[in-house]
């Protein structure tokens, strides 16, 4: 047997016991840093639907916004000499006239306002509130758990509609705030459920032992550890909200119990023109509006859904 | 030397992503030997499953695409074939066993029927009970316990191993001549792993098929493989018999890879991985694919400018793709004394 | 298996016992139950509303009078309306006919072609099929029901009016004479109903099979199948349908519960006397009772479908087992 001969040995200055050697440098090649953040930003502005739909309810959601500056008139203007007026460009009423002459145009974009007032708040308030239950559930289990478990499978065993309707009956309905208080108090509850699913799965998890054993309190575990992870669903779920509550109001007040007139939210203005078949603008176009508003609200979502939570197909090389 | 089986020259297969064209597999050309098991090694994205997944036409068109190349498999070029003429290769002539046991069963559907699927698929004549009997038989031969209780069971029943021996079991079905396996034991115990790569020796010796075996576990290619492909940046680097190769690599990276394993019969203070991390498959250095990490190197620039060719040893069949691979003759690996105490094929 | 359905059905009791109360003490308190009567000046001399009163219990204490109101279920099937002193089981039963026969039409159409689009959506996916119903269901989707039934009452009035003929009815069930459910009449009335809900459960179902059809064509299984030479066709019926079905059928046997709540707002546009209709006009007249009998018929329902629906999976998904 030979003598073994000496081994070639890496050359000075590149150390192998664990050492990363700058092959990026190496090669002139320059790398990036990159967050989770901006990765998730990167992937949802370059989804293009999200984007078209980002546009569409900037402009709309901008143009209730600024609704005092935006519409040619107040949404209450009466105007008897120009009654159920067609859409026209004469006195800047593209949207026609209503049955006492106010412009319509406005009276949409007011209703736009109302509506997203509706559906914003609703998403947040919902939205907060659905975390707080879920992160209580999910974290502490036991009664607390049961407790707001049975409280959505209450929501989960009526309509929804028909349980909105006899609150809304019950409570005389009107007031817009009134509401978006009873519609927030039922959207919680598909949040709760996400949220509490995943603190459950990850309470397990090896990182919050960890925490635990550093001395970390509850509040910082769930705050610091587990709600980071839920942030992606949550956010696309209450961005599906906003479009899910304005449409529960718009059904509400359509049938009468929900906003009622004079102010206009979208719903109210759809209930308006069914009295006027004729005049196709009173229904038709307040509903277009909405039918916009949701598909956007729908593209967004979905462009969130992917930059948040990417299906990877990678064929394994 | 005997006809290969099978013959691949020049294969080189891309990716079509939002970042760029991914070159997976970049002109590797083998054979395969009637009888023999191979090992292909690599890290991972080094282009070893993709290679084999383009034999049988797994690869999603639409992103991927077989560059070029030809791959005679019994005098047909399987690039070549029509769907159609392929779906008759893929489970009769040519199987594959994949990695993952636990998602690669239909859960729905009974293990039984999934086996007698491979076989009702390529040959309908066969009574139904001679079908069923064949299956208690195929799962009696990789060893799953009470084969005719558990040929009506669902996979949620079988455990992680037995799941593979099932998927072997479905391999194996039509006696194939060439069978691929893809890290068939990555995703089990280290336990588990022993039992099933027991169980791929008896298939090989059973049905004396042609086997690739896939891996990133040099242990496994030691104890299973003749001959050996070691591949890295989806180009082959260094090709020949598992002995040989063990006691004298002549690439860097294999080099590097066998210094990377603690060795158990001695004392080793640090472990030495192989600085930096494997190349992208879209911005490829250029030259040797591996220089950036190279201890041969030396900055030397051919490495930087030129692609190594596969270039044989003098007498051997023992082919290397450096350009430095000279300066690693009679270079030993840590292995060399166990190899040539175990291999008995001389060490001189 | 029993044990489990047993259990269940046991546990949903309390839970509409509890529903029930909750109902009905929000209702009694939302108002006075014979108020409408007492507008009325036919009817608010003090001695028919003093019978009524006692009659129907109404200077006792709520619990009693929920307790008359149990019994009255049991042994009146619901009993008597306040308002109008007619039985509710017969309309109830009326309007759960009407209902059914719109919503099951209805949903019929829109999941056997929801499904049907949705796989060979997935099959070719990015193709001009794809595309276009992917835009259709986005649409379908984002339209609120009471817009597109509005929409299609004004188009087909104005076809009425600018051409004369009547190619489907825009209210009602039927032009004057009862007619039979399947006659060709009652077919012109239900069909712009029937058409506003399928287009949007055709586009939640289109879309959710597409997904998880895709979900499945790309699972390991899938290439396993494909692996052992399995025809691309089968792949695609035994392996993929199969499984990417389930889920499909469970949410599906979910929804069934909540059909017979009725279409609410589309029985109002269309006028139909359906269960929706019904609730709305109870509720909106505080007829207490009636709209009693309408939450406990929904409750039921739901609570048995959900079962339902739970039973089928165990059944279409074998690693699911209920001890």
């Amino acid at each position: 047997m030979t003598e073994p001969t000496a081994r070639v040995d890496p050359p000075p200055g590149v150390v192998s016991a664990g050492v990363p050697v700058d092959v990026a440098a190496a090669e002139g090649m320059e790398v990036e840093a990159r967050s989770q953040w901006s990765y998730a930003r990167r992937r949802f502005l370059r989804h293009r639907l999200a984007m078209i739909g980002l546009v569409g309810l900037v402009i709309v959601f901008g143009a209730g916004a600024l609704a005092p500056w935006v519409a040619p008139y107040t949404f209450d203007q009466i105007d008897l000499t120009n009654v159920l007026h067609s859409p026209t460009t004469v006195g800047h009423h593209f949207f026609g006239t209503d049955e006492i002459g106010r412009d319509y145009l406005s009276r949409v974009i007011y209703g736009i306002r109302t509506s997203e007032q509706v559906g914003l708040v609703v998403a947040v308030a919902s939205t907060l509130f659905g975390l707080i239950m879920g992160a209580i559930a999910g974290y502490y289990r036991g009664w607390a758990d049961n407790l707001i478990m049975r409280m959505t499978d209450l929501f989960l065993t009526i309509p929804v509609l028909v349980m909105l309707l006899v609150t809304a009956a019950l409570l005389g309905a009107g007031n817009q705030w009134l509401i978006t208080g009873i519609l927030a108090a039922f959207f919680w509850t598909p949040i709760a459920r996400i949220v509490r699913g995943v603190f459950l799965s990850l309470r397990e998890k090896e990182y919050v032992e960890a925490a635990k054993a550093v001395g970390a309190g509850d509040l910082r575990i769930m705050f610091r550890h587990i709600l980071p992870n839920t942030l992606g669903p949550i956010i696309v779920n209450a961005t599906l909200t906003v479009a899910d509550a304005i449409i529960t109001e718009a059904f509400l007040s359509f049938l009468g119990q929900g906003i009622k007139p004079p102010t206009p939210s979208l719903g109210v203005l759809v209930a308006g023109g069914q009295q006027f078949p004729q005049d196709w603008w009173l229904t038709v176009l307040p509903g277009l509006v909405l039918v916009l508003i949701v598909v956007c609200v729908n593209f967004v979502g979905d462009g969130l859904r992917d930059a948040l939570d990417p299906q990877q197909r990678r064929v394994r090389a | 030397m005997a006809e290969p089986i099978l013959s691949i020259r020049d294969l080189a297969v891309e990716f079509r992503t939002e970042d760029g064209v991914v070159h997976a597999v970049d002109g590797i050309s083998y054979d395969v030997y009637p009888g023999e098991t191979l090992g292909i090694v690599g890290e991972s994205g080094s282009g070893k499953s993709v290679s084999t997944l383009a034999l049988l036409g797994l690869i999603p068109q639409p992103p991927g695409r077989i560059a070029s190349g030809t791959a005679m498999f019994k005098g047909t070029d399987l690039l070549k074939m029509s769907k159609h003429e392929l779906r008759t290769f893929r489970g009769d002539e040519v199987a594959m066993v994949f990695q993952d046991p636990m998602t690669s069963l239909n859960p729905v559907l009974k293990v039984g029927y999934q086996v007698a699927e491979a076989i009702k698929t390529h040959y309908p004549k066969v009574p139904d009970g001679e079908v069923k009997s064949r299956v208690v038989d195929l799962l009696r031969l990789v060893g799953v316990p009470n084969p005719d209780v558990r040929v009506n069971q669902y996979p949620h029943e079988f455990s992680g191993g037995m799941r593979q021996r099932a998927m072997i079991a479905m391999a194996i079905a039509n006696s194939p001549s060439l069978l691929i396996a893809d890290e068939p034991t990555t995703a089990l115990d280290v336990t588990i792993q022993a039992q099933v790569l027991e169980v791929l020796k008896n298939v090989q010796a059973e049905t004396h098929a042609a086997t690739i075996l896939i891996t990133h576990d040099l242990g496994i290619v030691a104890e299973l493989c003749e001959r050996v492909i070691v591949m890295y940046g989806g180009r082959i680097v260094e090709m020949g018999d598992v002995h040989t190769i063990f006691r004298a690599p002549r690439h860097p990276y294999t080099i590097g890879l066998m210094d990377s394993l603690p060795k158990l019969t001695e004392d080793e203070e640090w472990l030495r991985p192989i600085p930096g991390s494997p190349p992208s498959l879209i911005n490829r250095p250029s030259g040797c694919a591996f220089h950036p990490r190279c201890f041969l190197t030396q900055g030397r620039a051919r490495c930087h400018d030129e692609v190594p060719e596969l270039r044989k040893a003098e007498g051997t069949e023992h082919f290397a793709a450096c350009h430095f691979s000279d300066e690693l003759i009679g270079h030993h690996s840590k292995f060399s004394e166990a190899v040539g105490a175990a291999g008995g094929q001389g060490s001189n | 298996m029993l044990t489990y359905i047993a259990r269940r059905i046991l546990y949903s009791i309390p839970v509409l016992v509890a529903s029930s109360f909750i109902s009905f003490t929000l209702l009694t308190e939302a108002g006075d139950p014979l108020a409408n009567l007492r507008a009325n000046p036919r009817t608010n001399s003090p001695q028919i509303l003093h019978h009524l009163t006692h009659v129907y219990h109404l200077d006792q204490s709520l619990p009693v009078r929920y307790w008359y109101w149990v019994q009255s279920v049991f042994t009146q099937k619901f009993g008597v309306s306040l308002l109008t002193s007619q039985p509710i089981w017969p309309d109830i039963t009326r309007a759960m006919g009407h209902t059914l026969q719109i919503v099951l039409l209805a949903q019929l159409i829109s999941r056997v072609l929801g499904v049907a689009v949705g796989i060979y959506s997935a099959i070719r996916q990015y193709s001009v099929f794809d595309y276009t119903f992917t835009t259709v269901s986005f649409l379908g989707y984002a339209m609120p029901t009471f817009w597109l039934a509005l929409i299609l009452q004004i188009l087909f009035v104005d076809i009425y009016l600018h051409w004369h003929v009547r190619i489907f009815y825009t209210s009602g069930l039927n032009s004057g004479v009862t007619s039979s459910t399947w006659s060709l009449d009652r077919l012109q009335h239900i069909a712009l109903p029937v058409i506003t809900l399928t287009v949007v459960s055709f586009a939640l179902y289109s879309r959710y099979m597409r997904a998880t059809m895709l979900d499945v064509i790309n699972s390991d299984y899938v290439r396993t199948a494909r692996a052992k030479g399995l025809p691309e066709r089968l792949v695609i019926m035994r392996h993929v349908v199969r499984n990417a079905l389930i889920p499909i059928v469970t949410v599906s046997a979910l929804s069934f519960g909540g059909l017979l709540a009725g279409a609410i707002v589309t029985e109002t546009i269309f006028t139909l006397d359906g269960m929706g209709f019904y609730f709305i006009t109870k509720l909106n007249q505080l007829d207490i009772y009636a709209v009693m009998a309408y939450l406990m018929v929904v409750a039921v329902s739901i609570v048995v479908f959900n079962l339902i629906a739970d039973v089928l999976y165990g059944f279409l998904d074998p690693r699911v087992r209920y001890d």
